[in-house]
């Protein structure tokens, strides 16, 4: 079978037309790159199909890690579904917190005061700063560097995964964030540690930086390598870094203005290219954003109440109804859509994982690029599979 | 110059090489069985019984409402309701759980029982050396396993624990007031019951 052949047969099932000519002789040769390889977390398959070295055809194949998590939370009570949202995406469990809470809070119009506001832009941010920094470190690591960066990346996060246990009492399962404000206060103290991990940030930043922004071999592989054209990003419902580095401005804190983000000064890093340096550049520079506005949260945290005193833990039954709540979590937009029908459980419970649709565009990213470009461009894309099978 | 970027990386790593020897806090490694790091006070990892006084089976504040039992997320709280009662901190007769397991190979360490107790009893413990060889009766601990003082949750949770004392002082000394006035009124009764047959009748419906 020619190459020619293979490429029109496959059409029908792919419904895209090909990007790139063959320029190879004889037959594709098709490979399963995972479940076990390194670059795909152990639980994530891409079924490739190569001439040569160059990638002809790519099918994520997702699904290793499903458990149910929508169907268990119809099942369960409102509260019951907030530490199974710390599962979803594992690295900023308290970003999930406050999507779900906010959809709540929209369900049964509840407001947060003040003081609770500020402590979740404080804790997203920080999530939004570990994120980033390990998801470079990640993607470094599959470019070949074994694991400077990657360390680098951890001992910062380290620093923020122990503000994390000190406040919520776990480092990953935080489940902090209740409907109508926050589990426990914070400290004077917390605030004063969180104010020194926030002023060491940006000498950390800038070490990151030096250690790899203009390093020659990262800028080989990663200028021009999987862009991602802006109208296609669109198109595919991209969100996050990966749809700002295509040069697209929407941000949901810009946009939405939940919480209390409309207070604070900061902005939006954009990309020229859309290629895999693009969206290292947008990480850092999102960073540095996020620093931003963690120096502007700590210095005007008000005193007060951390949980609105109309609101219910126990025998919790929103009138029937649908709500949308939506955050830009570090990897793009992370919403939960609920109907309630009155009863305690909700009727419909569902999750928009940003990692999932960002995953869809993987091989238009990928087409005609080598093998070990694969691996790069789906470190690039920052994904948690918890989050793509749920 | 070709390469620049990459000397400038390799002299990053030997400023943190070179830095690790000259500052402690650079030193982030931990020898673990030697060497430990404190536990957060607020470190949660399974949840465990509080009982007040010297005997776990007296001094046990569970009343078997099975609140946590219904609110668990991953239901791996399992309560049988006492048929008797005994007296509670206050001196109440209420019921006790006759038998309380969690399975903590299940348990996913969620708080969520502790929040919705009212009455105190269960708490997060921040043991986590837990492993056993025994994968289903080794992790499933019955109420004698999860019993333990409020001197030791004192012990982990200091802040958290004062803060439950006063409250439930103030709920003891309400509850001895409130004794305090009833036992005052059956005086009292006792007292005009006695008196009463000594009076001439009154007549119906005059005296309150």
């Amino acid at each position: 079978m020619s190459v020619a052949e293979t490429k029109t047969e496959k059409l029908d099932g792919w419904n895209r037309p090909p990007t790139i000519e063959p320029g190879g002789e004889g037959e594709l040769l098709e490979i399963a790159m995972g479940p076990h390889h390194p670059s795909t977390h152990g639980v994530f398959r891409m079924d490739v199909a190569l001439d040569g070295e160059r990638v002809m055809r790519l099918k994520p194949v997702f699904g290793y890690l499903h458990r149910n998590h929508e169907k268990i939370a119809e099942g369960a009570a409102y509260l019951a579904s907030m530490p199974y949202t710390d599962r979803l995406d594992y690295f900023c469990s308290l970003s999930n917190n406050w999507a779900y809470a906010l959809a709540v809070e929209k369900l049964v119009a509840q407001a947060v005061p003040e003081r609770a506001q500020y402590i979740r832009v404080i804790l997203a941010e920080l999530t939004r700063i570990q994120n980033h920094a390990s998801s470079i470190g990640f993607l470094i690591q599959e470019m070949g560097a074994s694991g400077t960066p990657l360390m680098y990346a951890f001992r910062e996060r380290e620093k923020i995964l122990d503000l994390f246990e000190s406040l919520t009492g776990s480092r990953m399962m935080c489940n902090y964030m209740r409907f109508g404000g926050c589990r426990v206060d914070v400290s004077a103290a917390w605030l004063d540690a969180a104010r020194k991990e926030v002023a060491g940030l940006p000498p950390f930043v800038d070490e990151f930086e030096a250690l790899l922004t203009s390093n020659e071999i990262l800028m080989a592989r990663c200028q021009g390598v999987g862009v991602l054209k802006p109208d296609l990003a669109v198109n595919a419902s991209v969100t996050g870094p990966l749809l700002r580095a295509s040069g697209v401005n929407y941000d949901i804190r810009k946009v939405d203005h939940y919480g209390i983000y409309d207070r604070f000064k900061f902005r939006v890093p954009l990309g020229d290219h859309g290629d895999v340096y693009d969206r290292y550049m947008v990480r850092v520079l999102e960073m540095r954003e996020s620093i931003r506005i963690l120096e502007q949260a700590l210095k005007d945290i008000p005193a007060g109440p951390i949980m609105d005193p109309k609101a219910k833990i126990r025998g919790f039954r929103p009138k029937p109804g649908e709500a949308y709540g939506r955050v830009e979590a570090p990897k793009g937009e992370l919403g939960f859509y609920l109907i309630s029908d009155g009863s305690p459980n909700p009727y419909r419970y569902r999750v928009r994982p940003p990692s999932l649709i960002n995953l869809t565009i993987l091989e238009d990213m990928c087409l005609g690029h080598n093998v070990a470009d694969v691996v790069l461009i789906f470190g690039s894309v920052d994904i948690v599979l918890g989050e793509v099978d749920r | 110059m070709l390469g620049e970027g990459i000397l400038k990386g390799m002299a990053e790593t030997a400023k943190n090489f070179a830095g690790s020897f000259v500052s402690a806090d650079r030193l982030t490694t931990v020898q673990y069985p030697e060497q430990r790091i404190p536990t957060f006070e607020n470190a949660r990892v399974f949840p465990f019984l509080v009982y007040d006084g010297p005997d776990w089976a007296a001094g046990m504040r569970c009343v078997a409402c099975q609140i946590c039992e219904k609110e668990c997320p991953p239901k791996c709280i399992y309560i049988e309701k006492s048929r008797d009662k005994k007296p509670d901190f206050v001196g109440k007769p209420q019921f006790y759980p006759a038998r309380f397991d969690i399975d903590i190979s299940v348990c996913m360490s969620c708080q969520i029982c502790v929040e919705v107790c009212p009455f105190e009893a269960i708490k997060m413990d921040t043991e986590f050396e837990l492993a056993t060889d025994d994968r289903f009766r080794g992790l499933l601990l019955d109420r004698q396993q999860l019993a333990k003082s409020n001197e030791y949750y004192h012990q982990i949770h200091p802040t958290e624990a004062g803060e439950v004392d006063a409250r439930l002082d103030a709920e003891k000394a309400a509850a001895a007031a409130k004794a305090k006035v009833a036992a005052q009124a059956a005086a009292k009764a006792a007292e005009t019951a006695k008196t009463a047959p000594a009076k001439p009748a009154p007549p119906a419906g005059g005296e309150d």
